[in-house]
């Protein structure tokens, strides 16, 4: 049995210990905003915050999470007006839109760690999040519009 | 435009009854016209059709079966397209919007499902959605509005002559009065429709959204808040999930297995044995075995635990190396001839200069983000399926044929798709729900494809060998031109394999180049297909595009001359290209060549705007280099001028694109840029790194860490799209796919320019790198 907090709620699994927190939050928890993208950590559609540390939770089993505090993209704000959510929306950075929760979580942890990034910062920390529509000029913009708001 | 004008003008409206009425929607108080294009049909009966109305279901114009207004004045608009990322959600809806006069703000879009005899022609491909879509959606806007005016007008007892609709309201401009939509719904309802003769479409200085900026896209905030829905977040109640295993090899099927282990995986439900695809392919399920169970993560567990033995067929010696070999091989034979002017071989013996060039592009995968997925449940014989296409109506046919069902028992619902790019045109995965849904008694199942699933299992875009040939007189002019194109063609997955690239692959950039050049030979050779091949986002254009524009570059070194000035030079003077003349058959994306001649005038305005942009001819700092292409595809022209920055090691970086844009008026500018920007980024990942490979029949990638795509690290550093102003007097053209093609050659042209070496395989992968 393994406790967790998602989006600020106490959860309890006791489910398969090695379930994928992706897994975990999409088939039992219907939180789909969290995306499957490659399984293996390898193009970020999956971020979330686990202890307000950007990870790919189709790599986090759920045993790991045991006492942990996960935040979504459906958590990162109650009226969806997160800084980087409302410059996303002003960049109109999405077209597809699919991996788009999963870089704004990326930018989120990396806006706590550095409030004003450069160029160098965002392409560093956003390297990991595929977009396959090519939306990186918009992100960029979209993060340093937030990290100036 | 004349011609799409009097079309337009020989439309009839006809009042129907109320059996369109909006599902779903507020019945009362909707709107009840409808128009018809009975009339055109019967006028042009014999007359070939083109744009629109050459496709399967033509399109309709109805705005009963659009618009929907409510009493509190809500406007729903349907959009009969799916949104794959190139905002067709926004835009369509955007131009009823406009003629109809609404307020924007009270505007919801509602998606349609597959069903092409009442929406027209659902097809999302092409880059045709908003090309076919802005005059018949105008028509609706403009009819809505008029039944609204003239309802208004009914009401107070004043002429129509003294209303007009503005931003949701009709006003009485003698007396200021003023009505409602949601008001006035009712009553318009029941007015006689005007006919398509008596249609005020608004003067294009009126528009309120069409062309303007600033427009937000309708779905910003679900996918900013992770609301939005796709094909994979579908949820039904009992819902079961399974994964499927596929043959490797095209055309394999599963010789025997032990499902033991599989079984013992907690959460384990079932296995369904699914029908092996019979000869030609088409868009048929690859067959294998669907592992059920009550989650995704144990459905992926319990199908590592199988035990397959697959029978590979007949392509199982398909190799990526050989087949290159073998293709070079065959471009330098002659070919079969598509093209043939002058006396190349005459002209190229006696050429001062002799060069030629080869050029190779890989087999590509989509790689949407969104791996395909499809959910299925059939109650009482009825089948529904909620899933990401590109084609909810070939979607609709396939399971409905599949699962032996009338087409009215079978419904499409078409999520928002996770990317397109031609792969979710192919509904295989929903043919698959289906039969797991089938196999489980009708139960509701999703089919999640993991992204091996993806890769392993597409339909790829072609491989290629380009051989080309020319000769230069003294002066540096090219006298004789010959292309030998060699890939297999997408028309090996619908009949027996002809080996030959299609009319409609031919049209892409291969005998429409329209070069000042008197002595020409195109050619194609033959080549056998063993994958699928599939539409990729601008199709053969990629692979013509990039030998073309490549072996221009090449010509105008050996010439001795500026690249800008040698492709316009080679373009020739501003004039209509007569391609109809010069070949057998000529397939111009489906438009009506005299609608949308090949105008040299627009390709040298494209080049000129984006090479001005860009600084063409500028001192650059050591070690950069500017490359520029041009192409003509989807009816547009795009010319890209890519400027890279090589250091010492050989890494390649881009601080620069400049893409030049002329795709006739456009409907929503943003996103015309974001879809060249999105264009560029596709283009380069082709140019530096994406390559899919096959051995022993089977694809070498498995998942993002070996089949590489373009992260934000190697993008451009600025990438300025820049369009060709026009008023919205001449057709509209397709933006989708034309920005793909010429990035790759304008970036091999720009290493060429910063390092003299000349890459003609793609990737580029490690070619100009430094030990």
């Amino acid at each position: 049995m393994f406790t967790l907090t998602i989006n600020g709620q106490k959860q309890t699994f006791d489910g398969d210990p090695s379930m994928p927190l992706l897994w975990y939050l999409r088939d039992e928890l219907g939180l789909t905003g969290t995306k499957f993208g490659c399984g293996v950590a390898a193009c970020g559609a999956c971020t979330v915050h686990i202890d307000g540390e950007a990870v790919r939770s189709c790599r986090t089993p759920v045993s790991e999470v045991d006492g942990k505090s996960v935040t979504t993209i459906e958590g990162l704000d109650a009226q969806g007006n997160h800084p980087l959510q409302k410059a996303w929306r002003d960049v109109n950075v999405p077209q597809c839109g699919y991996c788009q929760a999963g870089q704004i979580m990326q930018a989120a942890a990396l806006l706590k760690q550095k409030p004003h990034p450069n160029d160098a910062d965002i392409d560093e920390a956003m390297y990991g999040n595929i977009c396959r529509c090519g939306t990186y000029q918009r992100i960029r913009a979209a993060i340093k519009q937030a990290a100036g708001a | 435009m004349t011609k799409i004008v009097r079309e337009l003008s020989s439309t009839h409206i006809e009042n129907v009854s109320r059996r369109g009425v909006l599902k779903g929607l507020v019945a009362s108080g909707s709107l009840v016209l409808s128009l018809s294009i009975v009339g055109l049909r019967k006028t042009f009966a014999n007359a070939p059709k083109y744009g629109g109305d050459g496709m399967p279901h033509g399109t309709v114009n109805n705005p009963h079966t659009f618009v929907a207004i409510a009493p509190d004045g809500t406007i729903s608009i349907v959009c009969h397209r799916s949104e794959m990322g190139q905002g067709v959600r926004t835009g369509m809806p955007l131009i009823v919007a406009d003629e109809l006069e609404a307020d924007w703000s009270k505007v919801k879009v509602v998606q349609a499902p597959g069903d092409e005899v009442k929406y027209g022609n659902q097809d999302t491909d092409g880059s045709r959605s908003t090309r076919h879509g802005f005059a018949p959606m105008r028509q609706v806007g403009a009819a809505a509005r008029m039944m609204l005016e003239a309802a208004a007008a009914k009401r107070w007892n004043v002429p129509v002559a003294e209303v007009a609709a503005s931003n949701s309201e009709v006003i009485h401009k003698p007396s200021g009065r003023k009505l409602g939509y949601g008001e006035l719904a009712a009553d318009a309802s029941a007015m006689t429709p005007p006919v398509v003769e008596q249609l005020h479409l608004k003067d294009p200085s009126q528009f309120r959204y069409i062309g303007k900026e600033g427009t937000h896209l309708v779905d910003g905030f679900d996918i900013t808040t992770g609301r939005a829905k796709y094909g994979q977040d579908i949820r039904l109640p009992g819902m079961k999930y399974a994964v499927v295993a596929r043959p490797p090899v095209m055309g394999g099927k599963v010789a025997s297995y032990d499902a033991a282990e599989a079984k013992k995986v907690a959460g384990f439900i079932q296995i369904v044995e699914l029908p092996a695809p019979t000869y030609p392919l088409a868009f048929q399920p690859s067959g294998g075995l669907a592992v059920v169970a009550n989650s995704t993560w144990a459905a992926m567990k319990a199908r590592d635990a199988l035990k397959i033995v697959w029978d590979d067929g007949p392509h199982a010696s398909y190799d990526s190396l050989a087949y290159r070999a073998a293709m070079e091989e065959t471009a330098r034979k002659p070919g079969l001839s598509l093209r043939n002017e002058g006396d190349f071989a005459g002209a190229f013996a006696s050429a001062d200069k002799k060069i030629s060039g080869e050029y190779y592009i890989p087999h590509l995968a989509h790689a949407t983000m969104e791996p395909p997925a499809a959910t299925c449940q059939i109650v009482d014989g009825k089948a529904e399926v909620w899933t990401s296409v590109q084609s909810p109506q070939a979607a609709h046919d396939l399971v409905a044929k599949y699962l032996g069902l009338p087409g009215e028992d079978v419904t499409v619902h078409v999520t928002l798709l996770g990317g397109g790019f031609g792969r979710r045109s192919k509904p295989d995965f929903a043919v698959e729900a289906a039969l797991v849904s089938k196999g489980l008694g009708g139960a509701p199942v999703k089919v999640v494809w993991t992204r091996e699933d993806d890769l392993h299992n597409g339909f790829y875009h072609t491989v290629s060998a380009e051989r080309l040939e020319a000769g230069l007189d003294k002066d540096g002019k090219v006298v004789a031109w010959r292309h030998n194109s060699v890939a297999p063609t997408i028309f090996s997955l619908f009949s027996p394999d002809p080996k030959h690239e299609a009319v409609l692959e031919q049209g892409m950039g291969l005998v429409d180049v329209p070069y000042d050049v008197k002595n020409v030979s195109v050619e194609n050779g033959e080549a056998e297909a063993h994958t699928k091949i599939g539409w990729f986002r601008s199709v053969s254009n990629i692979p013509h595009a990039f030998a073309v524009q490549s072996f221009t570059a090449e010509l105008a070194s050996s010439a001795g001359k500026d690249l800008r000035t040698f492709i316009k030079d080679l373009i020739g003077p501003p004039r209509i290209f007569d391609v109809k003349g010069r070949v057998k058959d000529f397939w111009d994306y489906g438009e009506n060549p005299d609608i949308y001649p090949v105008d040299t005038a627009r390709y040298h305005a494209v080049i000129d705007l984006a090479t001005e942009k860009a600084g063409w001819g500028r001192t650059l700092p050591a070690g950069h280099g500017l490359g520029l292409a041009v192409h003509r595809s989807f009816v547009t022209y795009v010319a890209t001028v890519v400027e890279v920055a090589i250091d010492d090691k050989g890494a390649i970086t881009i601080p620069r694109v400049d893409c030049a844009v002329d795709c006739g008026p456009v409907v929503n500018p943003d996103r015309v840029r974001s879809q060249l920007e999105g264009a560029v980024i596709q283009g380069l990942g082709i140019a530096l790194m994406t390559e899919l490979s096959f051995k022993n029949g089977r694809v070498q990638q498995s998942n993002f860490d070996d089949y590489q795509v373009l992260r934000i690290k190697d993008a451009p550093r600025e990438t300025h799209v820049h369009i060709v102003p026009h008023e919205y007097n001449m057709p509209l053209g397709g933006v989708g796919e034309p920005g793909v093609p010429p990035v790759a050659p304008a970036l091999i042209n720009a290493v060429f320019a910063a390092t003299g070496r000349r890459i003609r395989a793609l990737p580029i992968g490690q070619q100009v790198a430094k030990a």
